[in-house]
């Protein structure tokens, strides 16, 4: 898995148009950012990437390129 | 050997106010119906009519009635009552006493309460063998019926928008003809108790003169208030559904593709989603039904049987696998076979 899969699957889900997401956006600042998006993300790491992420990995990161890094890590 | 215990008949019943999506959008201007079909799957809800103080056992009630009145005879039949809900009418006796009076049920008849949530369904059935099995009872009214609406602040568009109230009567006997229940999980986790919670009104937080000062605006939320973590109870099902299911197919020595139909807990329509993703279920062998009745807790896998079994969408030989999990936390998930 890349870091452009994940944006992909994320810009999907957040019905955004493609490339709208970059490695360094803050994902708290996608528009209209709230509970139901950190759900999304928890949602699409686990059925995409099998991967269980938690509140406090959420909480960790800023940017997509962080999710990206825990992701890889948990992955491992 | 163990005696065959099945599910002979299901009718539930819903209040008759409804709440719609539009409804929810005139009280709270910040959503639209839109937004609120995406988040939840669900267009309205049944709720109980609070000014007759309309509960749990009124829905059961009513429920149960139709029962009879679609199996003729039944009434008669009936020697043990499970009153499954989160709302019991008293602190004593148990609902399921004050039900088989009003019932007209027989004497000799049985009675327990099973104050469970979202899971409250499948435990019930759960005991239901257990008494049928080792012949303690032979024809058994399995009611569950939910008022959430009574324990959600009128101000919470959150809850409002996913719960709705329900009643429902299953009649459970030992025999091999309709719908044959299998093996069980079960399991609980009260270290997540407080991810779903109804905060005061019952032992050890009584309503008190703070609380109902507190919350004088919502006429003192006598019966108590609900409070929920999403993102903890959506993590919680999203560790915890995979893990009972695979247990479970061990234990019935099936796989995924020996069943073929899924019903679920139904509490919303993105959490079922991921599950169902997560899990590898096919579409069209995933039961949604939350639409028109919203997160009904116990009452949610009733009423989906009840409705798949109008739509004629079980055959003979299918089986069916059904999975609750919530409020405790607690999970409990069976197979039942269609003969």
């Amino acid at each position: 898995m890349e870091i452009k899969d994940l944006i992909e699957k994320l810009e999907t889900e957040f019905a955004l148009p493609a490339e709208t997401l970059k490695a360094e956006t803050d994902f708290r600042e996608i528009p209209e950012w709230g509970s139901m998006h950190a759900l999304i993300i928890i949602a699409v790491v686990d059925t995409e990437f099998g991967v269980s992420l938690n509140g406090e990995d959420l909480r960790k990161a800023s940017t997509l390129n962080d999710l990206y890094t825990i992701v890889k890590s948990k992955q491992n | 050997m163990n005696t065959p215990v099945s599910i002979k008949s299901i009718s539930c019943h819903l209040p008759e106010k409804q709440v719609t999506n539009a409804d929810l959008v005139k009280e709270f201007p910040f959503l639209t119906e839109a937004t609120i079909l995406k988040k939840t799957g669900i267009l309205k809800r049944h709720v109980r009519n609070a000014e007759i103080n309309e509960i749990g056992s009124d829905l059961g009630y009513h429920a149960a009635e139709k029962l009879f009145a679609t199996n003729s005879g039944l009434r008669e039949k009936i020697d043990f009552i499970l009153f499954c809900t989160q709302g019991l009418d008293h602190k004593g006796p148990a609902t399921a006493c004050v039900l088989q009076e009003r019932l007209k049920l027989g004497k000799k008849c049985g009675a327990i309460d099973i104050p469970m949530g979202c899971t409250g369904f499948v435990n019930g059935l759960g005991v239901a063998k257990g008494l049928l099995a080792t012949r303690q009872a032979s024809n058994i009214l399995l009611v569950t019926a939910e008022i959430a609406s009574s324990v959600i602040h009128p101000k919470d568009h959150e809850l409002r928008m996913l719960f709705g109230d329900a009643g429902a009567a299953t009649w459970i006997a030992s025999d091999d003809e309709s719908a044959m229940i299998g093996e069980f999980i079960h399991g609980s986790d009260g270290s997540g108790a407080p991810n779903l919670f109804v905060h005061s009104g019952a032992t050890r937080q009584p309503v008190s003169q703070e609380w109902l000062d507190l919350h004088k605006e919502a006429d003192g939320m006598l019966q108590g208030k609900l409070s929920m973590n999403g993102m903890e109870i959506f993590l919680f099902a999203l560790r915890t559904v995979p893990g009972m299911i695979d247990e479970l197919l061990k234990k019935s020595g099936m796989t995924m593709d020996d069943i073929q139909h899924f019903v679920f807990h139904q509490p919303n329509l993105f959490l079922l989603n991921t599950l169902r993703k997560k899990l590898a279920i096919p579409e069209d062998r995933f039961i949604i039904s939350l639409e028109n009745t919203g997160n009904t807790v116990s009452c949610t896998i009733p009423i989906a049987l009840e409705e798949a079994k109008k739509n004629n969408t079980f055959k003979k030989g299918d089986r069916i696998l059904l999975a609750a999990f919530g409020i405790g936390y607690s999970w409990s998930a069976t197979i039942i076979t269609i003969n």
